[in-house]
């Protein structure tokens, strides 16, 4: 109030600039704007130097192709030659093998925590174990599948164990996306469906799930995304092979992130550099082509929000 | 009596069908419809205090019981109940079994777990503590999201106000292509590129700051030591903590934004103002989200850090080498030999599994109080819509 009676004899001498703002807000406006550009730039850098390194030390075996049809069998870090067919192979068939069962569950999870639980409190516990579980560290996954799996139940170490620890890693990703899917299936559609006399079970299967289909496959890709690239499950549940090695229930299998750890030890030889490299950029571009291949199913899923 | 009979039609035609081949009075005087006096006297013939309503409700049930579609109601209902609890059942049993197997080798412990910083499990005498990798693992995850959650917070601005709408688009998607970089490959480029680069920031800190412990180089130019990880840690958590910031800041209610613009702010004010104290809890809790990954990252850790010479004194200093959780795990995969050292091993596991569940529950009470999708901002945006109409 004061100010303004102050003013008052200022405004008939000078005219009252509304345009612009006080010199130190505007010097903070640009100065946030200078800070949230350059975190942008700093957040790309990484990225840009990590795929540069990738992609200019691993493209030229990638090129030839022994590089999709051979094994490592007989190579030493030394000599060069040899593919990664057995580790593409292991990691496709551990990553294919977590789908199958993780898929279900985790399918069937969703429909129960939107269409049979709803608001109840057990499906709050459901949905709160699932946040859990979206948190448990691959490690943890891999030490739990060990106590089980090896020194309770006295198996081997397989390919199969390490595709129950990343099923506890995949379960959670596809769960979740799921849910958002089918909250997304507008609720005229299920009872249109129970006013035809349709049961609660078909109408979940014939309309509900086919018409969050498109979202259900997004999440599934985004999950194997993020099981491919593990490493710590792989490390401790099944030894790395340089063979070709297709069975998940024995002896040890070859998969690229175990690769690229055998001969990271012998960078300095240009042979196992080489290979390291390779089958780095090998395991970016299956989980890219996942993630791509996720989004583009996404863009052209069938829910459309009203 | 009879009017709650009278009064549902619909039930009735088919209940001689449902009750299959034995007609009774009551169906026939029922399905007559208008006949609901018989109806009361034929009941009250037959009355011993009991009245005409439990014969409807079994009729109902037995409707209910209809042919079509129930078993494969059943069914499904039942598996997708089961699928709900296996996975109750799953976190249930992560937490049992690392304890069971975990309480023979703690009991066998001839020193504190908590607070000895000593590994050396199985044999005779086997002692081992968690204090140096819970430091560690918590020192080195904390300077990660101090580091990630500036940067993930500019970025997240980045994308939803600042950048043209042509350009911010394909930045998300770039951001989010971090994420789809295995955690081996931070690794690699990590040790061999990244590292390098940090020395003189690391030589920097500790002239500066060297008189604090925390920030004490030991002698050497080792550059596998906590502060690396931390960074490196900070570019694996910067997707996801990106992602879920740049979702809260999206939401943010038009008329507040639009609201601090029309009273004069600059966009920066607008921003402090409107979309930061709107986002306050999401980002929280993305930070905790992030905090719960680092402190479970395992190959890349492996990679980079040093593991200290067993001699060497304890170093509590960001500069120094050192193990974490996962990375002690990792690195000794191959020393599961015997159930004691193994049980070692699961018990440090079960203290990370502990730690992200807290981590990761704080996360989650945190939207729950008080996130945008929650009553309040809802209330807010509907109150607002309501004034603008």
């Amino acid at each position: 109030m004061t100010a303004i009676v102050e003013n008052k004899p200022a405004y008939d001498g000078k005219e009252l600039d509304l345009s612009g703002k006080s010199g130190a807000r505007a010097f903070k406006n640009v100065l946030a704007t200078v800070l949230i550009v350059a975190a942008f730039v700093i957040a790309l850098i990484p990225l840009i130097w990590i795929l540069w390194t990738v992609v200019s030390k691993g493209y030229h075996l990638l090129l030839s192709a022994d590089w999709w049809s051979q094994s490592q069998r007989g190579v030493t870090v030394r000599r060069e030659g040899g593919g990664a067919y057995h580790a593409i192979m292991g990691t496709l068939i551990m990553a294919l093998i977590t789908a199958v069962i993780a898929v279900p569950i985790a399918v069937l999870g969703a429909v129960y925590l939107v269409e049979y639980g709803k608001g109840t409190k057990a499906a709050r516990a459901v949905s709160f174990m699932v946040d859990i579980l979206t948190g448990v560290p691959s490690i943890v996954a891999a030490l739990f599948i060990y106590a089980v799996w090896i020194t309770i139940f006295g198996f081997n170490r397989v390919g199969f164990a390490v595709s129950l620890a990343l099923v506890l890693l995949m379960l959670p990703v596809v769960l979740r996306s799921t849910e958002e899917m089918l909250k997304l299936v507008p609720d005229e559609l299920r009872e249109a469906s129970y006013a035809l006399g349709v049961p609660k079970w078909k109408t979940i299967l014939k309309v509900v799930v086919p018409t969050a289909f498109g979202g259900i496959v997004t999440g599934v890709m985004l999950g194997l995304a993020r099981v491919m690239g593990e490493t710590a499950p792989l490390l401790i549940l099944v030894g790395y092979s340089k063979n070709i090695n297709l069975n998940p229930f024995d002896g040890f299998m070859g998969a690229l992130p175990t690769m690229i750890n055998q001969d990271r030890t012998e960078l300095a030889l240009q042979p196992a550099a080489d290979r390291v490299w390779s089958a780095a950029l090998t395991l970016i571009l299956l989980v890219l082509a996942l993630n791509l291949l996720a989004r583009l199913v996404a863009r052209f899923s069938t829910i459309k929000s009203k | 009596m009879s009017s709650p009979d009278g009064t549902e039609p619909p039930d009735r035609p088919a209940e001689p069908a449902a009750s299959g081949g034995e007609p009774r009075i009551e169906d026939v005087v029922d399905t007559t419809g208008p006949a609901a006096v018989h109806f009361e006297t034929l009941t009250d013939e037959n009355d011993d205090g009991r009245p005409a309503a439990p014969e409807p409700e079994e009729s109902k049930k037995k409707l209910d019981l209809g042919p079509v579609g129930h078993l494969g109601d059943r069914l499904f209902s039942g598996l997708a109940h089961g699928s709900g609890g296996l996975v109750v059942v799953i976190v249930a049993f992560v937490g049992i079994f690392l304890l069971a197997l975990a309480i023979p080798s703690l009991a066998d412990n001839n020193t504190s777990f908590l607070f000895s910083r000593v590994w050396e499990p199985g044999g005779s005498d086997p002692k081992f503590g968690i204090a140096a990798l819970f430091y560690t693992t918590i020192i080195s995850s904390i300077i990660a999201m101090l580091i990630a959650v500036p940067i993930a917070i500019g970025v997240a601005l980045f994308v939803t106000y600042y950048a043209p709408r042509r350009i911010a688009t394909p930045v998300a998607h770039a951001v989010d292509l971090l994420a789809a970089v295995p955690s081996i490959v931070y690794g690699l480029w990590g040790l061999l590129f990244f590292a390098p680069i940090l020395l003189p920031v690391i030589n920097g800190l500790s002239a500066a700051l060297g008189w604090i412990p925390l920030f004490e180089k030991p002698i050497g130019d080792n550059v596998g030591v906590i502060f690396t990880i931390s960074v490196v840690l900070a570019i694996m958590i910067l997707p996801v903590v990106t992602a879920i910031s740049r979702e809260i800041f999206a939401q943010t209610p038009i008329a507040h934004r639009e609201g601090a613009l029309a009273l004069g702010s600059t966009k920066w004010e607008m921003i402090r103002m409107a979309v930061l104290p709107y986002g306050r809890s999401g980002v929280t809790s993305a930070a905790m989200l992030g905090l719960g990954r680092a402190l479970g990252e395992t190959v890349a850790v492996m990679i980079i850090l040093t593991v200290p010479n067993g001699n060497d004194p304890w170093n509590s200093s960001i500069f120094a080498g050192g193990e974490t959780f996962a990375s002690k795990i990792a690195n000794n995969a191959a020393e599961f030999d015997t159930p004691e050292k193994t049980g070692a091993f699961i018990a440090a596991g079960l203290v990370l599994f502990v730690v992200t569940f807290l981590v990761n529950s704080a996360a989650r009470l945190i939207v729950a109080r008080s996130a945008p999708g929650a009553k309040r901002p809802r209330r807010n945006r509907r109150a607002t819509e309501g004034a603008s109409v």
